[in-house]
């Protein structure tokens, strides 16, 4: 993945496949503590204790007859090497929050790339989906 | 910025107006692979020209959403096109310049472009 942007899309696109009606999209650049912080909530299916664990495993996918899922170890693996950390909370039914970090000056940390362009893709493909999206810079 | 939070409901709202306009209608439904391996290799390239072309041809009856992996990640970035009461045609390997082709003439036009199209068989899924 070249940018943040590709990276938020494919984390949604699991939200989408887990049944979720609303999906919030928040990025928090506080320029004051370096750190970009972006958070993806959805109300899907969740994932439970298990599923959280494997999820950062390349060869783990929660999909049938899949073996391989990427998209959240190649996130994890973005955040490790840009200084940060990803986190998931979710319990079974009650739908997901991802965070990610990263250090904005850390010269491994993607760029944003282009994000107006993946919300407003995900809104023209998924009308049924209500997207929140917000970017502050604090 | 250029996107603001009221610019998603708009476009929610239009494009809601939209798919009402189509349920029934709907005459072409184009699906890109949206997995990871499709957006690492273009797909967002490949759906924003989709839908440029759509909007530049005011066609109302064209669905458009995604889908995830669908087994042959080598051939990202992809997309499956279905004319109504015809079998789906899986398209690889895409580019900005293919989905023109593709949309003009078997969106448009009717007629599968067989160079681009996934030959059957020829590739193993396991």
């Amino acid at each position: 993945m070249q940018d943040l942007s590709l990276h938020i899309l494919d984390i949604v696109e699991n939200s989408i496949n887990a049944g979720s009606s609303r999906i919030e999209v928040r990025i928090v650049a506080d320029e004051k503590a370096d750190l970009l912080k972006l958070l993806i909530a959805d109300d899907g299916r969740g994932m439970d204790e298990e599923e959280i664990e494997k999820a950062r495993d390349p060869f783990y996918s929660s999909r049938p007859g899949k073996r391989i899922g990427l998209g959240i170890p190649l996130l994890a693996q973005a955040a490790r090497e840009g200084g940060g950390e990803l986190s998931i909370q979710s319990t079974a039914g009650g739908g997901v929050v991802l965070k990610a970090s990263f250090t904005m000056s850390h010269p491994d940390t993607k760029p944003l790339g282009d994000i107006a362009g993946t919300m407003r893709m995900l809104q023209v493909t998924h009308p049924e989906i209500e997207f929140v999206f917000e970017h502050q810079r604090t | 910025m250029k996107l603001k939070p009221e610019d998603l409901d708009k476009i929610s709202q239009r494009m809601r107006a939209t798919t009402n306009l189509r349920e029934g209608a709907g005459r072409v439904k184009i699906t890109v692979h949206m997995g990871t391996c499709g957006i690492a290799s273009g797909a967002r390239d490949i759906i924003n020209a989709f839908l440029r072309h759509i909007e530049e041809s005011d066609a109302k009856d064209i669905i458009i959403t995604t889908s995830g992996c669908a087994g042959l990640c080598s051939h990202e970035p992809m997309a499956t096109v279905e004319l109504v009461n015809e079998p789906p045609v899986k398209y690889v390997d895409l580019s900005v310049d293919k989905v023109e082709k593709i949309f003009n003439e078997h969106v448009m036009g009717g007629t599968i472009v067989k160079d681009y199209a996934l030959a059957i068989g020829s590739e193993r899924i396991t």
